[in-house]
């Protein structure tokens, strides 16, 4: 009798539970389903909706193109679950294997997937925060109120930071014919994510649209009147806009706080897992029946130097949902690794712009086709002398070519003929991101150092 | 069986019914290196790596002295090559004026207009099989209908439709590599100037008086020479490739009669159905004009720079490691990410207007006609290799519905 | 193996396979907008549903009525890089507690 029969026994009749039941929580049961688990399946989400997309919530919704009650995402197939929706997940007790639900239920399971996701960063002033006018944008309620706001009589939307969400928001205000004031203190949009030479490209384009673009300039207060209606925003150069609507776009928070205490290497960062998506503990020591997938996971990646990536790409959350559910059910020798090559989206102003790999970690860059100044370009980046990450303005076609180049540890500069490169941008600049001492919240990929447990992360960035 | 290279072979009229075992001892070789230098590249993933490679170009003034340079004009014309035989960033400049009144973002719903005229030509041609035990697909279907939708798509007047079947029939035979034989390459100079001289008069009557379609839109903002360059380029592969694409299709169904009876019973199987023959039996075979600008390492070998490459479509089509029994039939097929409009920035202009078009005509050609069986199997081929179809598709037919 | 772009769909099943049509008054969708790569082929056969802003960018509707389904198919069948997901499950999403936690 091999230990493997408790595979078979789990496959058969396991309890696996799901906690977060978003984009990666539904593909990793379809996942489950599909791969011939039959056992009970429990998904727990402290919204009180069925899993549902976000990208529209900053494009087609607030254009008015789809009602944020429309973004339920389509399912694969059925995966008879067990619902447990608008209750959030308060604990984890690991030795009793179970979860304690916000109402006080306790869950148990066999097997247990966090894919509890980020939300969005607050106003650091909670007074200021709860002013009729200020918004965050992450749920589809968020992205409903701010819809209702814009549809109304509003004299000028503020956007504060300039990450692709914010960007993605400031776009939809200026198609809908709004004044808008971006305010960013990084010295350019995107520079988190891009860096400065690729920033200037957006700050050109947002500018050009008819952006009151500020850069190196940060919020420093909310101004309300009498009756709690946002008035006022006052900036760092001492000056003051009229605004009556302002979307704080700073990044997002892993939601890991339920998990104090339970022993797991969960923190601000992420909760850690080993590339087959185990979560590890506080000693980093992998667990066995623990696993997670998501915004919320941070694992390590070898093309990246085996550096825990925290990923906040759409396409994470389906490929790692993907991998940990498979290798729940699934004896050792048949895990699959998450080797999932960073790859990003965002629509604004009319370009499409996508990134491969990780940018980031990039120490040189050159615009291998096309020209940063037509806006339709491939942007490559190196890092000690290998490709490491590729970003494009309407190029998406070119983008699998450089996935290849990434996944191949090429050699940077790429030197050979290509069609449209233009001779005027053959040297490797400095792709210019800004210092990570700084507060920068524009990066959706962040790279969160070498070992597993948050106490002992120390990075360092590796910049030449 | 002929003897000879694969390439002569391949181009060999001989086996122009069924190219197929070729390509499949072609796959042994992903990548095969020919004696004058060529690279033939016939498995999936490798056609695919390459067709979006930036080190690969359209533009066969960048081969080497000696090389065929399909798609150039010649010299003394003063002509500039049609956008497919271009690369960015003057491509892309192209596509993209010549895009602006066909398809979006800036006319979505162009192409979509046409399908009430273009489901009345599906009719009228089918009502005239009436009373009829024979046709012949090519000439009674297949090719009337995507001529009428490329002469709608650009503006040309209907009477004088019957003058590009010549002219277009030549021409394509430019890009066929061993077309010389029939003495090609002087015929489609002659066509290409007759077709042109045509097509500046029509052009500079609809600059005065702009009409319907395409090339009105695009009188003020191209060079006539680009106009009628472009113009040439859709004229010939509206007529050559989608009259191929419905002769397949009806081929193939009558070849699998279970699958016929099958998709009599399920229209809708009639989407997936179009994709598998697009997959199975592609009007262009293969891409015979695209360079290297630099070394390219793949499948184990190095395509040294200056080579050029053809990109086998149909053989990739068929590969076993991407396409699971890739040699039958399967409408049910999932995954059908095929070749059959290539790939990459050159992913084929019309390939909507070719959808469209099949989208309306097959599904009526079987609702309507009951037919008896092939008359003639394999059917005469036309002699291009690369724009590969039946010249004539005979049938028994025993009746017509409404 | 790292995951190119052109690496297999895993597609499960499609509407067809359904059998005869569910009653259902609208449906979903959602597009791998990491696989997409603008060549808008879902555009020019459900222009209602499926936009380009600028060149490439794609805008979906993910919600359509009935009246758009057969295009909708047509769409998500000619998309060269088979990006759109179109529903199948029909599943009620049952035993929902709907307190909030």
């Amino acid at each position: 009798m091999s230990a493997d029969t408790d595979v078979e026994v789990l496959r058969r009749q396991g309890r696996i539970v799901v906690v977060g039941a978003s984009l990666a929580g539904l593909r990793a049961a379809e996942t489950l389903r599909d791969q011939g688990f039959t056992g009970s399946l429990t998904m727990i989400g402290d919204e009180p909706y069925e899993p549902y997309d976000r990208p529209p919530l900053s494009k087609q919704a607030l254009l008015g193109r789809a009602r944020p009650e429309d973004t339920a995402l389509p399912r694969r197939r059925d995966i008879d679950a067990e619902w447990r929706l608008g209750v959030a997940a308060a604990g984890l007790d690991r030795d009793a294997k179970l979860v304690r639900l916000a109402n006080g239920d306790t869950v148990p399971y066999d097997r247990l997937l966090i894919a509890t996701g980020t939300r969005a960063r607050p106003w650091f002033h909670p007074e200021e925060a709860a002013l009729d006018g200020v918004f965050v944008l992450r749920t589809r309620d968020d992205s409903a109120r701010l819809h209702r706001k814009l549809a109304g009589a509003v004299s000028r939307v503020l956007v504060i930071g300039a990450g692709f969400t914010g960007s993605e928001v400031a776009s939809a205000c200026r198609e809908l014919g709004l004044d808008v004031t971006v305010a960013e203190r990084g010295p350019a949009p995107l520079v988190g994510a891009l860096g400065g030479v690729i920033g200037a490209v957006a700050d050109r384009l947002q500018r050009k649209k008819g952006v009151d673009l500020r850069c190196g300039i940060s919020v420093t207060a909310l101004e309300g009147d009498e009756v709690g209606r946002l008035r006022r925003a006052h900036l760092s150069d001492g000056s003051a806009i009229d605004v009556d609507v302002a979307v704080v776009s700073l990044g997002a928070m892993r939601n890991t706080e339920w998990l104090a205490g339970s022993g797991v290497a969960a923190g601000p960062r992420g909760i850690a897992c080993d590339a087959g998506c185990r979560v590890f503990d506080v000693n980093g020591i992998v667990t066995d029946d623990i696993y997670a997938a998501g915004d919320v996971a941070r694992s390590p990646h070898p093309l990246f130097d085996y550096q825990f990536l925290a990923l906040e790409h759409w396409g994470n959350a389906v490929e790692q949902a993907e991998i940990a559910a498979h290798n729940m059910i699934c004896a050792g020798p048949d895990r699959r690794p998450h080797l999932w090559l960073p790859m990003f989206w965002s629509s604004q102003f009319g370009v499409n712009i996508k990134s491969v790999g990780v940018p980031s970690l990039g120490d040189q860059l050159v615009v291998a086709q096309g020209a940063l100044a037509e806006e339709r370009f491939v942007a490559v980046y190196g890092y000690r002398g290998r490709v490491i990450a590729a970003a494009s303005f309407d190029g998406a076609k070119w983008l699998g070519f450089y996935e290849q180049q990434i996944a191949a540890g090429a050699p940077f500069p790429p030197e050979y003929r290509t069609v449209d490169r233009r001779t005027e941008t053959l040297h490797p600049i400095d792709p210019a991101f800004p210092d990570p001492h700084l507060p920068t919240h524009g990066a959706t990929v962040t790279l969160t150092g070498h070992s597993p447990s948050e106490r002992r992360v120390a990075f360092v960035p590796a910049h030449a | 069986m002929t003897s000879g290279t694969l390439v002569a072979q391949i181009t060999d009229y001989a086996n122009r019914a069924d190219p197929y075992p070729l390509y499949a001892e072609l796959r042994g070789t992903p990548v095969r290196r020919e004696d004058d230098g060529s690279y033939l590249v016939s498995t999936y993933y490798e056609v695919r790596s390459l067709a979006n490679d930036p080190r690969l170009s359209n533009d066969t003034g960048n081969r080497p002295a000696g090389y065929a340079r399909p798609g150039q004009p010649a010299p003394e014309s003063g002509l500039p090559p049609s956008f497919i035989f271009t690369d960015p960033p003057v491509h892309d400049r192209l596509r993209d004026t010549i895009n602006r009144p066909f398809g979006p973002p800036h006319s979505p719903r162009f192409l979509d207009g046409l399908r009430g005229e273009l489901a009345k030509t599906v009719t009228e041609l089918l009502d005239a099989f009436e009373g009829k035990d024979q046709v012949d697909i090519v000439e009674d279907f297949s090719y009337p209908l995507p001529v009428t939708a490329i002469c709608r798509v650009l503006g040309v007047p209907r009477e004088d439709e019957p003058r590009f079947h010549v002219w277009a029939d030549a021409l394509a035979s430019s890009i066929d590599p061993h077309s010389g034989e029939d003495g090609g390459p002087e015929k489609a100079q002659r066509a290409r100037q007759d077709m042109g001289a045509y097509l500046i008069d029509l052009i500079e009557t609809k600059r005065r008086h702009p009409g319907p379609g395409i090339l009105s839109a695009l009188a003020p903002d191209m060079t006539p020479a680009d106009l009628e360059a472009t113009a040439v380029l859709l004229l010939v592969a509206g007529h050559e490739t989608t009259v191929n694409a419905i002769s397949n299709t009806t081929l193939t169904l009558l070849r699998h009669p279970d699958l016929l009876q099958r998709f009599q019973k399920e229209p809708e199987l009639a989407v997936p159905l179009i994709e598998e023959v697009l997959r199975y039996e592609p009007p262009v075979q293969f891409v015979p004009w695209t360079t290297a600008l630099a070394d390219i390492d793949i499948a184990g070998t190095t395509i040294p720079k200056g080579s050029p490459v053809w990109l086998m479509l149909a053989a990739a089509n068929r590969d076993p490691k991407r396409f699971q029994d890739p040699d039958r039939f399967d409408p049910d097929r999932k995954d059908n990410e095929h070749l059959g409009f290539y790939t990459g920035i050159h992913y084929c202009f019309g390939a909507p207007l070719a959808r469209i078009e099949l989208h309306l005509a097959v599904p009526e050609l079987f609702r309507r006609v009951k037919f008896s069986g092939l008359l003639e199997d394999p059917p005469p081929y036309r002699a291009n290799a690369v724009l590969r179809g039946p010249r004539h598709l005979p049938v028994a037919i025993e009746g017509l519905t409404a | 193996m790292p995951t190119t772009v052109w690496t297999e769909r895993r597609r499960l099943r499609s509407l067809r396979d359904r059998g005869p049509r569910r009653e259902r008054v609208q449906m979903r969708l959602v597009v791998d907008l990491n696989r997409c790569q603008g060549f808008a082929q879902c555009v020019f056969l459900a222009p209602d549903v499926f936009s380009l802003h600028g060149g490439e960018a794609l805008l979906f509707s993910p919600r359509f009525d009935e009246a758009q389904q057969d295009r909708v198919e047509k769409a998500a069948a000619a998309c060269p890089v088979q990006a759109i997901l179109v529903d199948y499950s029909d599943e009620p999403t049952k035993g929902v507690k709907p307190h909030v936690g």
